[in-house]
């Protein structure tokens, strides 16, 4: 099973680790400073930490001992370009690992909207401009942030040419030849939020999160805007998941590493009013591809309970058994048995943005 | 010469004692402390060259008007403050 788990917040990164009984701080860096992403590389241990600092900027940090010492990356950067709107990095959103045989191979997505390529561990950076040059990109906007972002990015492990990617609110985008060309397949999908006659366009889609079953990599998941939804064919289309309960809004996903039908939401009550349905927080899953769920709430608060959790703040460990998530509160909770039973790790963290097992 | 100084919270991320140049505007002085010390750019200007969001620059004690393109002028012996603003929090 892991033995880590690294958790981003707004006042720092601090990491968790497993003594086989008990989990706890091993240690904490950038005390003080939002931390936006975290990824720790399997293909050789490095840890990246994306930093948020509220008057300097995005920063990115990179450590070779497990978080003990950090050296500065370069961030990724848009060209330079006229006028006042001109684009600028506003947050490293997700990082991820190229293939495993792409060794130094980094992704990033950012808001407001490029996806970035790193070949050298994050030492400079490339804006993949056959994605961000795509004329529909002028209907993407933001959700949650003035400006649409990239927050989720999917490596096939069959083949690193082949990438997917979500976009708030830009759609799903596919990728078969490492991202030279990109096809944005949203068919299934639709979008309360729009006019009637908008509601199927595929650049104005809202997929809050989106993940892939590492195992059966052409299932994927998504927690929509409005709803959840599932492919199967490597997110060409896609089908709604209605049972899901206490409802259907959410921001969090996490898929089973073995069992592609096997998924985990976060459910809140809607998007006007983001806090869990009665104030009583649970765990959504489902072990039949979304035809039922199990409302999971032992361990997790039930009264006056209004912890949100952000898309990169569930987690699960490729066990497929140990499930971490992070909540707006600051309260993180663990579970070793698939969501049966939750186990509180803390009620004082900073507000946590992501929670990632190593 | 101006005088170039930077707030003591930015010292915690990256050394920028206080500088003297030689500049005609807050464009010149800024980009003369960069040249010795390229990673500070980053830190006060974003990637088009504008001034950060929540930085604040004052020139004698104004508060300066061109945040985009820093063209206010400097007299031979200014301060220029690079200060956090409050609004970042």
């Amino acid at each position: 099973m892991s033995t880590l788990l690294h958790v981003a917040t707004r006042k720092g990164l601090f990491t968790y680790a497993s003594t086989g009984v008990e989990w706890d701080v091993q240690s904490a860096s950038f005390i003080g400073d939002p931390v936006s992403a975290v990824l720790q590389d399997p293909r050789d241990e490095t840890l990246y930490a994306a930093l948020n600092l509220g008057h300097f900027g995005c920063k990115l940090r990179r450590s070779e001992d497990g978080g003990e010492s950090w050296t500065e990356c370069a961030v990724p950067t848009y060209d330079a370009a006229e006028g006042e709107d001109a684009p600028a990095l506003k947050l490293i959103w997700c990082l991820e690992a190229g293939g495993v045989d792409q060794p130094g191979r980094l992704w990033a997505g950012t808001i407001p909207g490029g996806l970035f390529v790193s070949d050298d561990r994050g030492d400079s950076w490339k804006l993949v401009r056959s994605l961000w040059d795509r004329p529909e990109r002028a209907n993407w906007f933001g959700g949650g942030y003035d400006e649409p972002g990239i927050h989720s990015i999917v490596v096939d492990p069959r083949d690193r040419d082949r990438l997917i990617v979500g976009v708030s609110c830009g759609g799903v985008w596919v990728s078969n030849d490492g991202g030279d060309s990109w096809e944005c397949t949203t068919e299934g999908m639709y979008a309360e939020y729009m006019p009637p006659d908008r509601r199927n366009d595929p650049s104005i889609q809202d997929p809050h999160r989106l993940v892939h079953c590492p195992t059966m990599p052409d299932v994927l998941w998504v927690q929509h805007h409005n709803g959840v939804f599932r492919s199967t064919d490597g997110g060409r289309t896609w089908g709604e998941i209605t049972a899901i309960e206490p409802s259907k809004f959410g921001f969090a996903v996490g898929v089973h590493p073995l069992e592609p039908m096997t998924a985990w939401f976060v459910p809140g009550v809607k998007d006007e009013c983001r806090i869990p349905v009665d104030g009583s927080l649970a765990v959504a899953r489902t072990r039949d591809g979304g035809q039922s769920f199990d409302v999971l709430r032992r361990g997790l608060p039930q009264h006056h309970a209004y912890d949100l959790v952000y898309r990169h703040a569930l987690d699960v460990a490729a066990d497929g058994d140990h499930l971490a998530i992070g909540s707006t509160t600051g309260n993180l909770w663990l579970t070793s048995n698939q969501g049966d039973r939750w186990e509180a790790l803390s009620s004082t963290l900073p507000p946590i943005y992501a929670v990632r097992f190593a | 010469m101006t005088r170039v100084v930077f707030t003591q919270n930015l010292e915690r991320h990256i050394p920028c004692p206080p500088k003297e140049v030689a500049a005609q505007t807050v464009r010149d002085a800024l980009d003369a402390v960069f040249h010795e010390n390229p990673q500070l750019r980053g830190y006060v200007l974003d990637e088009q060259g504008r001034l950060r969001r929540h930085v604040v620059c004052f020139v004698d004690g104004q508060m300066i008007e061109d945040r985009n393109t820093l063209s206010d002028r400097l007299e031979n012996d200014s301060e220029l403050y690079v200060m956090q603003a409050l609004s970042g929090g």
